[in-house]
């Protein structure tokens, strides 16, 4: 197992080196340089490359780069907040982002993997039915149309949450957009759950366990539930990745001080340096949850940590 | 050696139908099977004939959209206190099953080890996982009994094994846990739904002989299940030939063997494969099983029956007496058929095979 992990962790430093990569050649193509003024003379544009490191070779440049990136150094905004580190102005929405889609994730994954539960310990009944029905509510209805509708109602209407984000109320606040977006994923691990629990279900193991005369419970969730949540797993990380990094629109709607209107304002102002720190930190976020889940994946299934290991 | 006198299992009259999607599908018409402590029975017929399902049924682990329209099945068993009980199982609920019968009294191996066993749960957990359920048996005397099982069922290096993964091991390894596993709670009768299919050949032989050492040891009563009338030859006392959910012909093992009745009966003995045959090509009975969705006036079998009367399309035939033992069900038995021979080729066959039982008892 520890050589397993090891082995993972490996992998995904390797992978974050060649984001960086790709990252910084794509800033090197990119035309222009920041000292674009026309006012600037040759000599004093030189001694402000020599004092930012632009003269030094390429490579130089990247290791310098990746160093700084390492230390939790991403260089400062030009056009946001002017001179601003960009690690500032993602300290204070970062963990907003984070913490709502959290909030989500937790939501969505266990309602949804109930849902699918039920659907499937009830297949082919009512509460079946009614679970598909449910799930294809929320798979299909974008989460702005919840966002509206739960700000409408249990925002204005009956006013039990409040209908903006404060800081000063991150519970209370976090409640009504964590619910919007989690529906997707909700629904997408409901009918996953549904139907990886009835081919599990059906299986002959479950038989065996069926004619040991155990009971109901620990057959479920003994014998079935863990098989079933290897696949669910895998449909699950991407979500995690999609909600942690915020939605444009359901920050809007709530007025979240989140990661996702940060990277929209950077694009439309072409603040470079904040897009590029930005889509390293949704690829670091995204590896880090593979590597999670290729650990939990080994810890669920013999099959995938025994092999690994080389027997 | 067991009491040979006293009655295991008697289901009686067993019908069950399956409301699937494309309509009831009538699966058992009528089945009864007597089973005496200590003797093996054997269930033979082609896939789809219903026997799995009357074993599902006798361990109440029949799918949900099954219904039993008639019938019962009376199991006999002694409490601890060697007080003897008999319960209609089919009058029990899920749950009394499960905790007095499942595991604990009758016991299942399954055919395919491949996949009847738990890929995420360690070879030691599944083996002691009915004893902790059924008799609190701690877990650590659960552990050495089930490390003495697997030594029972020849597994070597027992104590390792408990560890292990069922992907660990091979198939007919894994065969042989999943009857430890049946045998853990000391049931008194071990239903094996072809427990040698999905093995290779010398493997079978292997699995065969450890059921049938196993039921001497213990005294239990076995019911096969297969299609694979060589298995049926080695181990059974009592033979159930079943088509389209009907017992067709039923007696001991020499009766179906040497004197086999039912065309169908023929059928599958001519089928079976054979070195000396001077026929090149293996028979097959022709045409397929019927479909059970569709119900057919008279004997099911009719179709495929070259010896098929008049009468067969309008009335089910009743079960002829051959002898005490033998029964089946053919109107080529009545009194007022015509007098119908079983085939040459099969005649002949019926002969070496006698000639060799004969060689074999003398040497």
């Amino acid at each position: 197992m520890k050589k397993y992990i090891l082995k993972r962790l490996l992998t995904a430093f390797f992978t974050l080196l060649a984001i960086i990569l790709i990252l910084f050649i794509l800033m090197q193509l990119m035309p222009g340089s920041p000292f674009n003024d026309e006012k600037l003379k040759e000599s004093q544009k030189a001694a402000l490359y020599a004092k930012y490191g632009l003269d030094q070779p390429i490579v130089v440049q990247f290791f310098r780069y990746v160093l700084n990136i390492f230390q939790g150094d991403f260089g400062v905004s030009y056009k946001i907040s002017k001179n601003t580190p960009i690690s500032q102005l993602i300290q204070t929405r970062l963990p907003v982002s984070v913490m709502v889609g959290g909030v989500a994730v937790v939501i969505g994954a266990i309602v949804g993997m109930l849902l699918g539960l039920l659907a499937a310990l009830k297949h082919d009944t009512i509460w079946d039915t009614l679970a598909t029905i449910i799930s294809v509510i929320g798979v299909s209805v974008p989460s702005y149309v919840f966002a509206l509708a739960l700000s409408y109602t249990l925002g204005f209407q009956l006013q039990w949450f409040p209908m903006l984000f404060s800081t000063k109320d991150m519970m209370g606040s976090t409640v009504l957009p964590s619910v919007s977006l989690s529906m997707f994923t909700m629904a997408s691990i409901a009918r996953f759950t549904r139907s990886e629990m009835l081919e599990v279900l059906g299986s002959d193991y479950m038989l065996l366990a069926e004619s040991k005369g155990i009971s109901g419970g620990s057959l479920i969730f003994r014998h079935a539930l863990r098989n079933a949540l290897i696949p669910i797993i895998t449909v699950l990380a991407p979500l995690i990745v999609d909600l942690m990094t915020g939605s444009l629109v359901v920050e809007k709607i709530f007025s979240i001080p989140g990661v996702g209107s940060l990277l929209v304002n950077a694009i439309q102002s072409n603040d470079y340096n904040v897009v590029i720190s930005l889509s390293f930190i949704y690829s670091a976020m995204y590896i880090l949850i593979m590597l999670v889940v290729d650990i939990l994946y080994g810890v669920i299934d013999p099959r995938i940590r025994l092999a690994k290991k080389g027997e | 050696m067991a009491d040979y006198n006293e009655k295991i299992l008697d289901i009686h009259d067993l019908d069950i139908t399956f409301n699937t999607t494309a309509g009831p599908v009538h699966a058992i018409r009528g089945v009864d099977i007597d089973l005496m402590k200590g003797e093996t029975v054997a269930i033979v017929g082609e896939s789809g004939s219903g026997k799995s399902v009357t074993m599902k049924a006798a361990m109440g682990i029949l799918a949900s959209n099954a219904a039993v329209n008639k019938g019962t099945i009376e199991f006999t068993y002694h409490h601890a206190d060697g007080t003897q009980e008999t319960v209609d199982i089919l009058e029990k609920d899920k749950k009394w099953i499960r905790r007095h019968i499942n595991g604990k009294r009758i016991a299942m191996v399954f055919q395919d080890p491949m996949t009847s066993l738990d890929p995420t749960m360690t070879i030691g957990k599944q083996l002691i996982e009915g004893m902790v359920w059924h008799f609190k048996t701690p877990k650590k005397e659960a552990w050495e009994k089930a490390i003495q099982l697997l030594k029972e069922v020849g597994i070597t290096d027992a104590e390792k094994r408990m560890k292990n993964y069922p992907h660990q091991l091979s198939g007919g390894m894994r065969q042989r846990v999943v009857i430890a596993i049946a045998l853990a709670c000391n049931p008194d009768l071990l239903i094996c739904d072809e427990p040698t299919t999905a093995l290779d050949v010398t493997i079978q032989a292997k699995i065969i002989e450890l059921i049938k050492r196993v039921q001497k040891e213990r005294g239990i009563s076995v019911i096969y299940i297969t299609h694979d009338l060589g298995v049926v030859a080695k181990v059974a006392d009592y033979v159930n030939v079943m088509y389209a959910g009907k017992i067709v012909e039923k007696g001991k093992i020499n009766e179906i063997f040497y004197d086999p009745r039912h065309p169908y009966t023929w059928g599958l003995l001519s089928a079976m494969p054979d070195l000396n045959t001077e026929d090149e090509r293996l028979y097959t009975i022709p045409g397929s099983p019927p479909n059970l969705l569709r119900e057919k006036t008279g004997d099911a079998f009719a179709p495929r029956n070259q010896f098929a009367l008049e009468i067969d399309d309008k009335l089910e035939p009743p079960m002829f007496k051959i002898t005490e033992t033998h029964e089946a069900a053919t109107w080529l038995l009545d009194p007022r058929a015509p007098k119908v021979e079983m085939p040459e080729e099969l005649k002949a066959r019926i002969e070496r095979m006698k000639k060799e039982a004969e060689g074999y008892e003398e040497s």
